[in-house]
């Protein structure tokens, strides 16, 4: 590994890690697309600050970039406001107007500078070791490296000074009105934060990729855990590797460093998303299905509780009279006998004494609705999964 | 006009989306054909903006995600996947690669004949479907619940729905540039929702505000050098957005402070009124003349409002003095029980 090589992978690690804190409360406020709008409409500030100092590489850039990424959000909240139209749309309304104005600003004003739209909305990491910090003529490493640096120290000094007005505002914004925090200042707050890693992050890695790390690893980590502190460790491990793990991936297929970030976000995403233990796709159709299986299987005890008839237990009359396909009633009949609740005889089925206590517990259950009966019950299904 | 329903649905940012997921389709379809074909490419935009779609709905569905963070994660990723794809192409042995990203941002001027007949023939489709379905769309807009009750399959028209929003995003992305598609989507129908509370005069307005803004726009960026058609396009319906905004007679800003500051005189007056009627009631002449000069202490007196209740009749005013007219005393009485039984 070269230096560069080393160098890139360190600012992609470091934005990762900045884009994670923010965006895990971005994702709980439900505000996630206020990034993508950000990340959108910094593109006028940028230009305008471009008019004003005539130097792509000022750092009033980043501030009236930063600012616009605020007047972004003061936008949508005052479209938001009027009631007119819902939050979501008004979202949508400003970025792209926005971005058109910071469009035709460019193509009329600044046709000529190295200023387009692609370099903003992709980025190019492999470029950033290029442009050095220097201090007296002394190489202190990568500039956005410093820039992203600062910016993620201001965010972890930010998040420990304020984690509980966070939590609080995040959570529960009318106890933290009722304890004396004011929501709004935390709300702007976090959104100027928002808005500066956006600005810092793209010169580096691209508004798209910035937006694709402040959502994918808070989301990951918000299927694995409930816990704020472990969500954020969460986020942040995830953006590390997925900046880590993208990197050798562009390197391996000499694509773009950002573009092979996002895969891997996406790909750690995707295996979370089917094997989460609690939230997982899978998990979550396994449960429904057991839970249809528990309900049928009840359904059917309960059938041949009320019928003493022989005509009515026939083991041919389920099909009809319960309206289950042939495959369904074998299934439950099958599990029935295996947990010993039901006898065949002669294509007669019976309750045996287990299946009759079972039923008349559930019988109970449901008239009464309290949870105490139906304790003993809960252990018999954990039997049955079993 | 299908934005209507985007908008209604609170999908809005789905076109935003979608238009995003898009890309690594036209990168996929690339990749295995080699051709540029535009047909080709929006079969593959189509597919991958589908499974964008149906991916975002599979989120919101199963896990506790919210739709916006399913929306950006699709979007992100999608998009960066398609980054990926399209530099990998870029640096493939294989001339025949460039111009592709034209897609990313949309070149109405590049648009031959023939795409804009293929165009008009899927919007035409479109409408068909529309007006077939349309009760169909209504009452699953509205009462989801409701629609299920009555045994229509929900599930097949909302993906009847998502899917014609995604047929038109991914045509619409020619012309206008994927950041830009999402205004396009949104702007005319929510400029239109300003207007009315029916969904069929919606749509219409929609369709309208939509078509003019892009020959305006395309006007403007025609008349001049240097400006690209699609930022001018979502400019001019911005434009008519924040119009709709403020004057739309309902529920303009305009209006609705108009409304504001007419129920703050009239309530206004009535306290004045009322104040007046307090003083007269303890007296047996109601038109017995006091001096103005009592009022001043009282909220709601200015001398204009005093001119406002003569104008009505209400009061006579001579100098200093003034006195109530069995009108005003009348109205005033009707007033406090009003207020009275309100109260109660």
């Amino acid at each position: 590994m070269s230096s560069a090589q080393i160098e890139i992978q360190l600012i992609a690690s470091i934005v990762a890690i900045a884009c994670a804190i923010p965006g895990t409360f971005l994702v709980l406020r439900k505000m996630a697309l206020i990034s993508d709008a950000i990340s959108h409409s910094i593109l006028p500030g940028l230009v305008l600050g471009f008019f004003i100092t005539h130097d792509l590489n000022s750092p009033l850039l980043i501030i009236t970039a930063a600012l616009s990424g605020v007047v972004t959000v003061v936008l949508v909240e005052f479209i938001q406001k009027t009631q007119l139209v819902k939050e979501d749309t008004a979202i949508g309304l400003v970025f792209p107007v926005l971005f058109s104005i910071g469009v035709i600003m460019i193509a009329k004003n600044a046709n000529d500078v190295h200023l387009d739209t692609d370099a903003i909305l992709l980025g190019e990491l492999a470029f950033a070791p290029f442009d050095r910090f220097l201090l007296n003529g002394s190489d202190l490493g990568p500039k956005s490296l410093w820039i992203i640096g600062t910016i993620l120290l201001i965010t972890i000094s930010l998040l420990f000074a304020f984690f509980k007005e966070l939590k609080i505002s995040t959570f529960d914004a009318g106890l933290a009105t009722a304890l004396g925090f004011s929501p709004v200042v935390i709300h702007y707050g976090l959104m100027s934060v928002a808005s500066i890693t956006v600005v810092g992050s793209f010169d580096a890695v691209g508004a798209i990729l910035v937006v694709a790390l402040m959502i994918a690893p808070a989301a990951t980590a918000y299927l694995l855990t409930d816990n704020l502190k472990k969500m954020l460790g969460l986020s942040v491990v995830f953006g590390v590797f997925a900046a880590i793990a993208g990197y050798w991936l562009a390197h391996w297929l000499d694509a773009s460093i950002s573009g092979s970030m996002t895969t891997i976000l996406g790909i750690v995403f995707l295996i979370v998303y089917l094997f989460a233990p609690k939230r997982g796709l899978i998990s979550v159709l396994y449960r429904n299905r057991q839970q249809q299986i528990e309900v049928s299987l009840l359904t059917f005890l309960l059938h041949l509780n009320n019928h003493q008839e022989i005509s009515e237990r026939h083991i041919n009359h389920l099909n009809e009279h319960i309206n289950w396909r042939r495959v369904k009633s074998k299934s439950v009949l099958d599990l029935a006998t295996k947990n010993n609740m039901i006898v065949i005889d002669k294509s007669i089925i019976s309750l045996t004494e287990k299946g009759k206590d079972f039923t008349d517990k559930a019988i109970d259950y449901i008239i009464t609705n309290d949870h105490s009966k139906i304790e003993s019950i809960k252990e018999d299904f954990f039997l049955f999964r079993g | 006009m299908l934005g209507s329903f985007a908008v209604l649905r609170k999908q809005s940012l789905l076109g935003d989306a979608i238009s995003h997921a898009a890309l690594p389709g036209i990168a996929i379809a690339f990749l295995i054909t080699g051709t540029k074909e535009t047909n080709v490419l929006l079969i593959g935009a189509l597919v991958s903006g589908l499974l964008g779609a149906f991916w975002i709905r599979g989120i919101t569905k199963r896990t506790h995600l919210k739709s916006d963070t399913a929306l950006g994660l699709i979007l992100s990723i999608f998009f960066g996947f398609g980054m990926l794809l399209l530099t990998y192409i870029q640096k493939l042995p294989n001339a025949n690669q460039s111009g592709l990203d034209k897609f990313l941002f949309g070149q109405a001027a590049t648009l031959l004949a023939r795409d804009v007949w293929f165009m008009a023939s899927v919007t035409f489709v479109c409408l068909v479907v529309l007006l077939l379905f349309w009760k169909e769309f209504k009452i699953l807009l509205f009462d989801a619940d409701y629609a299920k009750t009555l045994g229509f399959n929900i599930q097949l028209i909302d993906i009847l729905i998502t899917s014609f929003i995604v047929i038109a995003i991914v045509l619409g992305l020619q012309t206008v540039g994927v950041v830009l598609m999402s205004a396009m989507l949104l702007a005319p129908a929510a400029a239109a929702r300003q207007w009315t509370n029916s969904l069929g005069i919606m749509v219409v307005l929609a369709a309208f505000f939509g078509a003019s803004s892009g020959v305006i726009g395309t006007a403007i960026s025609a008349s001049q050098n240097n400006l690209s058609t699609g930022p001018v396009i979502v400019l001019v319906a911005a434009v008519f957005v924040g119009f709709s905004f403020i004057f739309s007679p309902s529920r303009g800003l305009l209006f609705r402070q108009i409304r504001f500051i007419q129920n703050r005189k009239d309530l206004e007056l009535h306290k004045t009124l009322a104040f007046m009627f307090e003083i007269v009631k303890s007296h047996e002449n109601i038109s017995h003349p006091h001096a103005v000069k009592i009022l001043n202490n009282f909220h709601g007196y200015t001398r204009k409002s005093l001119g406002k209740l003569e104008r009505k009749e209400y009061i006579n005013v001579s100098g200093s003095m003034w006195s109530m007219t069995p009108k005003g005393y009348h109205f005033a009485a009707n007033l406090y029980n009003q207020q009275g039984n309100e109260n109660e």
